[in-house]
Parts: C-alpha cells; sequence; structure tokens
C-alpha cells in the first residue's frame, strides 16, 4: 500500500508530462489524489503502529503527516483546475507544454513528499527532499513573471544549498556510526536512535547542526527563510498552499526524526536548545516583518516563517503533542487561506493590501473565509490553533522556560497587530468602484477548497475525533522516542 | 601521490576564492571534479569494484567534462566574461580564502577520526571546497558564478565521506544526484538571462518566441 501511494503519483505525472489533451491531465490530477488519500485513510484505519522494519514504513508521525498532506492535496487539486482555467497562456495546452509541465510536477510533488514521509532511512529521506525542490521549481515559475523566475531562482539556490548542507549532515552522521566499534549500523533513524550511545557525540552534534540549518532552510526558519516569502508570494495560490501547508511539514520531519537519533544519544538538551534558539529566532523575524508587510500573500508567508518558528519550538522543548496538534491546524488554516488569497487575487488583481478594501461586500464567501482564517491563524479562541498553542505555552510553563515563553508571546503580539491592521483595512471599506469587480461570483470549486479547510480548522478547536486525537498522540510518543 | 593531490585541490580552491574570470572558474571547478574524483578511487579501502569504478567514472565525467561544458555554452549565450560586481572583492576575497584554509585545518584537527584514518587533510580539504563553493555562493552576483559555486561546493561534500571512510554507498553516493541540481541551475541561468533580455518587452512574448 505504501508502494502504491508513492508510485502511483509518480507515474501519473509523468503521464501528465505527456499526455496533450489537458481533460486527461485534469481527470488524472484529481482522481489519482482521491486514490491517495483513500490509501492513507486505508493505512490510517489498518493499524500503523507495526514496528517500521527497513527504509520505508508508517509509524504515528508518518500517517499523522499523510494526512494533512493528502487532505491538502485532494482539495488543493481543485483548486488546481480552477486555476488553470483561470491562468492559460498561449501554446500552453499540448504535451510538454507549460500547463502539462505544471499538472505533472504538481503530481511529482505528491510523490515525493509521501516518499520524504515514509522513508525512515537518512539517504532516502534526503533523496525525496531534494526531489521536492527540483520538482516544485517550475511550479513556483509557471506565470513565467519576472518575479516568478527570480522568486524560482532564489528558491533552487537557497534550498539546494541547504540541501547540500543536510547531505554533509548526512555524512557527519555515518561518520559518527563509525565508531561503533566494528559491527555495522544501517542509517535507518531507528537503528541510530536505538545504538545512540555507540555514536560518536562530537560527530553527531555536528551532524545534526549541519542538518537543522540544512532542512530548517527548506521548512522556512529563520534567518535562513529568505526565499520563503518570495517564491510563496509569487506560486500560483494552489501551489503557495502546498508549499506551506505540506512542504515545511516534510523538513521539519526531517529534523524531529534526526532529533530522536540525539534524544536516543542522550543530547538531548543540545539539539532541544538548538531547535529552540532557531524557533525563537523565527517567531521574532516573523513578527517584525509582519508589522511592516504591505502585500498579503508575503504576509501569509512570514506567517508560515512564525508557525514555523512555534513548532521548532514544541519540538525542542518536548511539547510533542502540542507541536503535532499545531501543525495539523497551521496546515488546515494556511492551506484555506492561500486559495482564498488566489480568489482575492483574481478579484482585485492586486497584491497589494492598500488598494484592497471592502472585500466583504465584493464577495461575501471569500470575505468571511478571509477573516475566519485569519482568525485561526492569529490563535483566536474557538479554533485548534488557540488549542494547540496554548498547549505549548503551558508546557513551556511547566518546564519554566520563561524566557523562551515571554519571546514567543511577544512574537505572537505582533504578528496578532501586524495581521488585524491588514485584515480590517482589506475586508470592511468601501469596495473600489473598479468595473472589473464581479458583484457576486459563483465559481463554486474555487470557493469551496478554502472554506472546507477553515471550517475543520474551526471544528478541531471545538471538538477533536478521538481516533485523530490517538493518531496525534500516537505521532507525539514516535516523534519523542523512536 | 594522495598527498599530491590534495595539495593540487587546495590550491585550485585557493584560486577559486581570488579569480575575477568566469571562464577560469569553470575550469578550475572542472579540474577539482578530476581531482576529487581520483581522490575517492584512491581512498577507497581494499581496490574497487568493477561497479563501483564504473560508478566513479561517469561521476568524473559529469563532474570534470560535461557539466563544465554546459556551463560554458551558458557562459557563451549569457556574454560576459568577468564578474565585476562582486558583493566581496577579490583582495578581500583572497584573504577570506586564507582564513578558511586556517579555519578548515583547525576543525579537521580538533575532530575526532574514525577508526582507519590517520591522515586528517583529506577532511581539510573536503571542508576547504566545501566553504569556497558557500563563499561563491554568497559573495558572486551574477547567476552564472553562483552555480558554479554551487558545483564546487557539491565536489567538497561528494569528498567529505570518503575522506573519512564513509563507505555508506546510499550517502556517498547521493551526493552524485547533486549534479543533477548543478544542470538545472544552468537551465536557469539561461532563463533569467532570456528574462534579463526582454524585461522591456512584454513577457508574454516568451512564449511566441519558443516555436
Amino acid at each position: 500500500m505504501i508502494w502504491i501511494i508513492v508510485l502511483l503519483p509518480f507515474l501519473s505525472g509523468v503521464v501528465g508530462f505527456v499526455a496533450p489533451w489537458p481533460s486527461v491531465r485534469n481527470v488524472t490530477l484529481v482522481s489519482v489524489s482521491l486514490v491517495h488519500l483513500l490509501g492513507v485513510l486505508s493505512i490510517w484505519a489498518g493499524g500503523y503502529d507495526l514496528p517500521v522494519e527497513g527504509w520505508i514504513g508508517c509509524d504515528g508521525l508518518s500517517v499523522f503527516f499523510l494526512l494533512v498532506t493528502s487532505v491538502l492535496f485532494f482539495l488543493g487539486s481543485f483548486s488546481t483546475l480552477a486555476y488553470l482555467r483561470e491562468h492559460s497562456f498561449p501554446n500552453s495546452r499540448g504535451a510538454f507544454s507549460r500547463e502539462s509541465a505544471f499538472v505533472g510536477s504538481m503530481l511529482m510533488f505528491l510523490s515525493t513528499t509521501t516518499l520524504a514521509i515514509v522513508s525512515h532511512h537518512t539517504g532516502v529521506f534526503w533523496m525525496a527532499i531534494e526531489g521536492t525542490t527540483l520538482v516544485t521549481a517550475p511550479l513556483i515559475a509557471y506565470c513565467r513573471t519576472p518575479g516568478a523566475l527570480e522568486a524560482a531562482w532564489k528558491y533552487l539556490l537557497i534550498c539546494s544549498v541547504g540541501i547540500a548542507m543536510a547531505l554533509a549532515g548526512n555524512t557527519a552522521l555515518a561518520v559518527s556510526s563509525l565508531f561503533s566499534g566494528g559491527h555495522e549500523i544501517s542509517l535507518t533513524f531507528r537503528d541510530l536512535a536505538e545504538h545512540g550511545g555507540e555514536l560518536d557525540p562530537l560527530w553527531l552534534k555536528i551532524s545534526f547542526a549541519f542538518i537543522l540549518v540544512g532542512y530548517g532552510t527548506k521548512m522556512g526558519l529563520a534567518p535562513m527563510h529568505t526565499w520563503l516569502p518570495d517564491a510563496h508570494s509569487e506560486a500560483p495560490s494552489p501551489v503557495s498552499a502546498l508549499l506551506s501547508g505540506a512542504l515545511c511539514n516534510c523538513a521539519f520531519l526531517g529534523i524531529a526524526r534526526t532529533g530522536s537519533i540525539l534524544t536516543g544519544a542522550g543530547l538531548e538538551s543540545y539539539w532541544g536548545s538548538l531547535t529552540v534558539a532557531f524557533g525563537v529566532v523565527s517567531v521574532i523575524i516573523a513578527g517584525c516583518m509582519i508589522l511592516r508587510q504591505s502585500g498579503f500573500k508575503r504576509l501569509l508567508a512570514y506567517s508560515s516563517v512564525e508557525h514555523m518558528g512555534i513548532l521548532a519550538i514544541a519540538v525542542g522543548s518536548g511539547a510533542g503533542a502540542g507541536g503535532i496538534f499545531h501543525a495539523l491546524n497551521h496546515s488546515l488554516t494556511k492551506g484555506s487561506l492561500f486559495l482564498a488569497a488566489g480568489s482575492v487575487l483574481s478579484l482585485y488583481h492586486t497584491k497589494a493590501i492598500a488598494s484592497i478594501s471592502g472585500l466583504i461586500r465584493v464577495a461575501p464567501v471569500t470575505g468571511a473565509v478571509w477573516i475566519a482564517g485569519f482568525m485561526s491563524i492569529c490563535g483566536l479562541p474557538p479554533f485548534g490553533t488557540f488549542f494547540s498553542e496554548m498547549m505549548i505555552l503551558s508546557s513551556l510553563g511547566a518546564g519554566e522556560r520563561w524566557i523562551v515563553m515571554g519571546a514567543l508571546l511577544l512574537g505572537l503580539a505582533m504578528v496578532f497587530i501586524g495581521m488585524w491592521k491588514a485584515v480590517i483595512s482589506m475586508v470592511f471599506g468601501e469596495a473600489p468602484s473598479g468595473a472589473d469587480l464581479p458583484a457576486g461570483r459563483a465559481v463554486v470549486w474555487e470557493d469551496l477548497p478554502p472554506m472546507i479547510l477553515c471550517g475543520v480548522a474551526l471544528i478541531l478547536g471545538l471538538w477533536t475525533p478521538a481516533p485523530l486525537w490517538r493518531l496525534v498522540e500516537s505521532a507525539a510518543i514516535s516523534m519523542g522516542g523512536m | 601521490m594522495k598527498q599530491l593531490l590534495m595539495a593540487l585541490l587546495l590550491l585550485v580552491d585557493l584560486n577559486m576564492f581570488a579569480t575575477s574570470r568566469v571562464d577560469s572558474l569553470i575550469r578550475s571547478a572542472a579540474l577539482q571534479g578530476a581531482i576529487v574524483v581520483c581522490l575517492v578511487a584512491l581512498s577507497s579501502v581494499g581496490g574497487l569494484s568493477s561497479v563501483e569504478l564504473a560508478f566513479l567514472l561517469v561521476t568524473g565525467l559529469v563532474k570534470a567534462v560535461c557539466l563544465p561544458m554546459v556551463m560554458f555554452k551558458a557562459l557563451r549565450s549569457v556574454g560576459i566574461r568577468r564578474e565585476l560586481e562582486p558583493m566581496i572583492g577579490y583582495r578581500k576575497s583572497l584573504f577570506v580564502g586564507l582564513f578558511a584554509v586556517g579555519l578548515s585545518l583547525w576543525i579537521s584537527v580538533k575532530l575526532p577520526m574514525p577508526p582507519g584514518v590517520d591522515d586528517p587533510m583529506g577532511l581539510s580539504v573536503a571542508l576547504l571546497s566545501m566553504m569556497a563553493g558557500m563563499f561563491l555562493v554568497v559573495s558572486r552576483k551574477k547567476a552564472i558564478s553562483q552555480a558554479v559555486g554551487y558545483l564546487v561546493m557539491e565536489n567538497g561534500i561528494y569528498f567529505m565521506g570518503p575522506a573519512v571512510a564513509v563507505h555508506h554507498p546510499l550517502v556517498v553516493e547521493a551526493g552524485v544526484l547533486l549534479d543533477l541540481f548543478v544542470g538545472v541551475f544552468v537551465m536557469g541561468v539561461i532563463i533569467l538571462h532570456i528574462r534579463r533580455e526582454f524585461n522591456h518587452i512584454d513577457v508574454d512574448r516568451l512564449s511566441e518566441l519558443k516555436d
């Protein structure tokens, strides 16, 4: 089953590249994402707690992130269809055209992220993450505007330097395993964590530093986050949603799994404090940038930097379940917001916050989703994000880490002020008297996915189904003690 | 032989810090690739199997011949000869290079060597190559120089494993995949060049020119 959900998107991605008919590609995109979702659900239903043997397998952590990625991709695929219908360029319809490369890369993206999530070998994981970089660059560059090309170039350069760092980290990890005194240790996360005591601590520390910087680049931790605002603001909206909601999680997984190796070696305070430090810097920098942001897609991108920082703080300070639950809420909300941002962009044809007003009158549904999404992303009470942030904060309090807690609260306050300043001016007020603002649109496929995602984030705040909560806890356990 | 190659690698790395000519940068990267592959072949314990030898040959071909050729092609299409606008001047770059030599030596002497490795020299030239590449990526403005910098960094990482006797095939040979990236980079350079060229025209016309 695991091989099916990795290989099927890959093979159908090839179909996406070569099929000259748009309808075939679109049907492939939606049906493959549906099959992927069903496959993930069946893995979830059929007992995922089996021990992982070998290089590929599903523990609680894998199933959890598979679920998040799959749901987001399934809903995002409908938005992709809507996006492609609106943004058709001349000569972009046949095989190997711009549009077919887009659909093909989307499917390849699903395949590589799935492989990253289910792989338990450091080398396989690294290759999968490298693969995601390769297939997302054409997605970001889809519009071929100077801005989009520049963003794609920056993304390729910065992320591949990061990925090269992570490879150096993997090599250092392999070096540390040479000190085991004769017997071979396979480079799976599980084996390394189990034999943690036999690894050389100095090489292990170096390895984690490289891997944190490497995968942290991909995840969007400050100060290596500089590609993220450009890429997220220039990419098509469904792609931004997937980058923020799915890709960042995969890179986070790499850091968490490597961290568990260090925990096995008794170095948890080293990797914990290093990760928390990067997390705090991310939250504060994101807060500063959000306060002075003039474009709403960049605003959302910096919000991703902030939430990745929160995630790093959570995993570094041992708030496992809170961090996992936060990742879920963040992915849902950010997916919803980026998809809604696509609607806003197609209504107003601008990314500048200052030239948008009266959203609730122009498009009531999008306006409502916009407000609800921002309430959720800021961690206001009825939404799940509130509870996950409270869990992380109370865990920091229980550990008496007051400085980290204070910095986190300061960052959250800055983000809150910056975001609501922008949102209120966008949503309320008079609608500009532009002729190309249709009064009430009925683009169901464009409005429905963000509504569903936002609704789920709201429901999770009020009531978390027991199986889902069990999954969150199981994921936290497999993150803590692999 | 090994010592000689390592000394040569050190000189090539230093040259890359200091040169302002992009073609000499590419040639240095090609030479570096060839040296690194030879060093990997020399440092394998107990001889090479035929599969490993084939793998190394292909890697050498990619690093020392194919990628430099593609880069020269990109260079011709971009039409620049010198990197004229570095973020850090060339004299300062050379000082950074000398500092990097000291730093990499210091690090490799400090680190514990795994059993079977008696000489930390290999690690230190590997680190120096990584630093040189990293420096080129962050301190040069031309996209093509950044791509060369990435190749240089990648060569360093590729050699780092064998320099400290790592023989886990997946980790070591995964480095070859990084070469793929360089290829993509160079394509990116060409695209970027096209962008600059047609900046004043409507960007939609780019797709008309293609056919």
